[in-house]
């Protein structure tokens, strides 16, 4: 066993490990990156197409061009890399006082390796929702695939899933995908949408549907997969006003291959295993004003924490997150912060808590759509800030920057520490 | 042509089995699958429950087996190492009506000779399984009762079986046979033959149509379908014994499963049918299912389902094992209508065409070099850190993990593939590599390049289960 001691680990070498990674060793930080793939980069990797960097850049990159703008800088910044090297547990640092974590990794060319280290930062980013998720009926043939795995499968490995291909769901990788089948010359005959608006965002409803005249059924339903070996076709029926599967509706769609892009789930089962509090809402760990998890020392950042929608706020995320890890190391003291919650029409809101005295970057997800809507932060009941929003709707982020001194320091039962019993808290709707 | 003295046809936990009994004499063997890899028919589905010998009439031939059965795992699981625990078995009642019940299945578990079974009063049965709801108000225990991981069961008595003398055809169904010089003349589907003196029929859902091709009795193996759903490791964690329902006539009734695994099994549901190829799930029955389970269990949730799938149980009229010699073809022995508890009576149905072979002339010497162990499969999840270092030392793979969800390694997924095990569905079977959470969305490339590997099959040629189900279909810039 191989013992190593770095100041923090981060655990993933995606997009948010790197930026957390390179903000950390800024500070100057010893700093240690596992990654479970031989390869930097993480699923950008498996993303070709472009869309990405226009807030980080301002230019629009390729996934593999947007991890290389930080694999090339990680590479030169003195971080220790492990890749191809699994975290397979979380723990504390044995003994009395001991304020430290340790993380146990495995890989096949140094076995066991056990870091020893004060601050953890999570960054394992998220996973595919598939087929037993959403309870999809029928036969268990060959030719269904996440979105993502297909993705790789193209991409990476080189390989045509497919002839025909049905795609349920309207997530944004199952949309990038209909394009991607169409251009190896497997044929999409549909987009099969549950939700009467699409989950994806609209630019990739323009580009990957429309402009290869893929037609996109929302508000309907995949009730069957047919096929014994291999899938031979799905069975769809529209929904009704109650959200029933009007069966008498019901029609076939023959194809060979079907593709789940139905949501993402953050991967936290490692951070439970370490005792992190999860949020019901966004299925990641609850976090402070300090990405800081109900675990003392162990950050969190990306879509391991809540999964977004572009990566440049994944880099943003993780560079806030990382830097309030720094300052964790370096013994900031930590403020006084009140305690936020989703409130009406709001799925979930990140951070959890807010520090009043410095700048916050909230990010939330609504559960209704809805045009000029009005965003509210209500401290103790009393509004303290609102916007308007032109259109707000659950597939799309909704990023609100609340500045210093937005809140009133002063105010009745605002605790003094981290520590500190709460009267008062935040809370953040949409009306 | 190959001749053998017995061929066994079907390689699921029945055939597997007699496979491995048959292997301790000095017999030529062949156990002949229609399907690519054993364990894919039946099997495949198992709830992967040890019985505990109380749910069937003392009268019947289920009931003797079962209790036989049971006797045998611990031994098994010493010699053949797959996963299997005396985790116990409780059954729930929420009314007097339902006690009663109780009281008949305890007789009936006495009479059997069921070990150590006993009625339990509210107390005792929460503090035996502590995740029922608080509405129970009493119920049975039988502490025999196990939890087993089915596959790796049928996978390890056919390699027994094959490592002493067994001649293991997969992908070898037998569509004509006759009987010429004292032999039976068997035709594969791909025109392949073989001879044997004799033949056991435990072909599963097939075994009528394998009766009749042998000219022997007339039955109808009637599917009764089962649908069971699968949870994930979730936060509240397994409950920790089998929990059944008081039961139903045609079946055991919905169950609450802690597989050895870790992962909770609802199910299975029983519908009679007349398609043998019948295996989809349906939204009825997850609602069913789960509506039975949380009276049972009320702290699961559908939001921690990874899989569902539905298996067949091969049933006769009257629902007990047929197993006899034909009256009607020579040197035929009936192994039909083995569903629950089949797998648990697998030892003891062996033991019984063993004796009934014998009884019917065949010659059994015992091999003084019969092997009854196997290696014992090693896995990286099974070890402590400084352990796993020292398979790390012998086989740098161990350290390389292709399944995140379930922690299986290279190593482990490189030794299914080398025993044979070559489609995603049999590596899954083997590994548990593909089982967990995400359901292979991560780990079936990998896995699909390891078998590329270590076979030599381009991607595009490997399957999940078997000819016609290709994962992909070509190559990007490939004709096709």
């Amino acid at each position: 066993m191989i013992a190593r001691s770095v100041d923090a680990l981060v655990v993933g070498g995606g997009s948010a490990g790197l930026a957390a990674a390179l903000r950390l060793r800024e500070a100057g930080a010893s700093v240690a990156v596992v990654e479970r793939e031989p390869f930097l980069g993480g699923i950008l990797l498996q993303c070709i197409h472009s869309g990405f960097g226009l807030h980080e850049f301002g230019e629009d990159l390729t996934g593999p061009e947007y991890a290389e703008r930080f694999i090339r800088p990680a590479l030169r910044a003195g971080i220790e890399f492990y890749l191809d090297a699994t975290v397979t547990e979380i723990g504390e640092e044995p003994g009395e006082g001991a304020a430290g974590r340790t993380v146990i990794a495995l890989s096949r060319s140094l076995g066991v390796v056990r870091f020893t280290t004060r601050a953890v930062v999570l960054a394992m980013g998220c996973r595919e929702r598939n087929r037993g998720n959403v309870a999809i009926a029928g036969t268990r043939p060959a030719g269904v695939f996440t979105a993502g795995l297909a993705q790789r499968l193209v991409n990476i490995e080189g390989c045509v899933p497919g002839r025909s291909a049905v795609i349920i769901g309207s997530g944004d990788i199952g949309l990038i995908m209909a394009r991607r089948l169409t251009l190896v010359g497997c044929e999409v005959r549909a987009v099969v949408e549950i939700q009467s608006y699409p989950s994806g965002n609209t630019r990739n409803i323009v580009q990957c549907l429309n402009d290869y005249s893929i037609p996109l059924h929302l508000g309907h339903v995949v009730t069957r997969i047919e096929g014994r070996d291999r899938v031979e076709a799905v069975r769809v029926a529209p929904l009704s006003t109650e959200g029933e599967a009007m069966t008498g509706r019901e029609f076939r769609i023959p194809c060979d291959t079907v593709l789940l892009s139905v949501g993402l789930i953050p991967e936290n089962e490692l951070s439970r295993g370490a005792g992190v509090p999860i949020n019901e809402g966004t299925g990641g760990p609850w976090v402070d004003a300090d990405y800081m998890t109900g675990a003392r020392g162990i950050f969190a950042c990306g879509n391991v924490l809540h999964v977004h929608d572009l990566v440049d706020f994944v880099t943003e995320e993780a560079r806030l997150c990382a830097g309030r890890a720094a300052a964790f190391l370096a013994g900031a003291p930590v403020e006084a912060m009140l305690p936020v919650s989703a409130g009406a029409n709001v799925r979930s809101v990140v951070p959890n808590s807010c520090a009043p005295s410095r700048e916050t970057v909230f990010t939330l997800r609504s559960l209704v759509v809805k045009n000029d809507a009005r965003l509210i932060v209500r401290v103790g009941g009393q509004e303290v800030r609102a916007k308007r929003l032109a259109h707000v709707q659950p597939s799309e982020m909704i990023r609100f920057v609340l500045e210093p001194g937005a809140v009133p320091q002063a105010l009745p039962g605002m605790p003094s520490s981290r520590a500190a019993p709460t009267v008062s808290s935040m809370e953040v709707s949409l009306q | 042509m190959d001749t053998y003295d017995v061929a066994v046809i079907g390689a699921g936990v029945s055939g597997a089995a007699i496979a491995r009994r048959l292997s301790r004499y000095r017999l030529g063997v062949a156990l002949l699958e229609r399907c690519v890899d054993v364990s894919f028919g039946v099997s495949k589905a198992n709830s992967g429950i040890i019985h505990a010998g109380f749910h069937h009439a003392p009268s019947s031939l289920k009931a003797k087996l079962e209790i036989q059965g049971n006797r045998a795992f611990d031994q098994l699981q010493a010699e053949l190492g797959f996963p299997f625990r005396r985790a116990g078995i409780v059954v729930a009642a929420f009314s007097v009506e339902e006690m009663k019940v109780v009281d008949r299945l305890y007789t009936q578990g006495v009479e059997n000779g069921a070990p150590d079974i006993q009625i339990v009063g509210r107390e005792r049965l929460l503090a035996l399984e502590p995740a029922l709801s608080r509405d129970v108000v009493g119920g049975l225990f039988a502490p025999s009762g196990g939890i087993i991981e089915p596959y790796r069961f049928v996978f390890a008595l056919a390699e027994s079986a094959v490592a002493n003398g067994v001649r293991l055809l997969t992908s070898w169904e037998a569509t004509r046979a006759e009987r010429r010089d004292g032999a039976w003349r068997i035709v594969s589907s791909t025109g392949q033959e073989l001879a044997a003196r004799w033949v056991v029929n435990a072909a599963g859902l097939q075994a009528d149509q394998v009766s009749a091709m042998f000219g022997a009795e007339a039955f109808t193996i009637l599917p009764r379908k089962g649908e069971e759903f699968i949870l994930d490791k979730g936060s509240a964690g397994p409950p920790s014994r089998v929990i059944f329902p008081v039961p139903a006539r045609t079946s055991k009734g919905v169950l609450v499963i802690p597989t050895v695994e870790g992962t909770v099994m609802l199910g299975p549901t029983a519908d009679e049918g007349d398609d043998k190829e019948d295996t989809t799930t349906t939204p009825e029955n997850l609602e069913r299912v789960f509506g039975l389970a949380s009276q049972m269990v009320p702290r699961i949730s559908k939001r921690d389902i990874i899989t569902a799938f539905a298996g067949l149980r091969p049933t006769l009229p009257g629902d007990d094992f047929l197993i006899e010699l034909s009256r009607k073809a020579p040197a035929f022995v009936q192994v039909a209508g083995i569903q629950s508890p089949g797998l648990t009576a697998s030892p003891a149905i062996a033991e019984r065409v063993k004796e009934l072979l014998m009884a019917g002339g065949l010659e059994l010497a015992e091999k003084p070099d019969w092997t009854p162990g196997i290696p014992h499969v090693q896995r990286t999840r099974d070890h402590a850190a400084w352990e796993v270092d020292r398979l790390v030392a012998a086989d740098p793979a161990y350290g390389h993990l292709v399944c995140r969800c379930e922690g299986v390694s290279e190593a482990e997924v490189v030794e299914a593939i080398r025993k044979g095990h070559t489609t995603l569905d049999g590596i899954k079977y083997y590994t548990r590599a593909g089982m967990g959470r995400c359901q292979g969305g991560f780990c079936s490339y990998r896995i699909m390049q390891l078998i590329s590997r270590e076979t030599g099959l381009s991607l595009e040629r490997i399957t999940k289960h078997g000819p016609g189900s290709e994962v992909v279909r070509s190559r990007i810039g490939s004709r096709v």
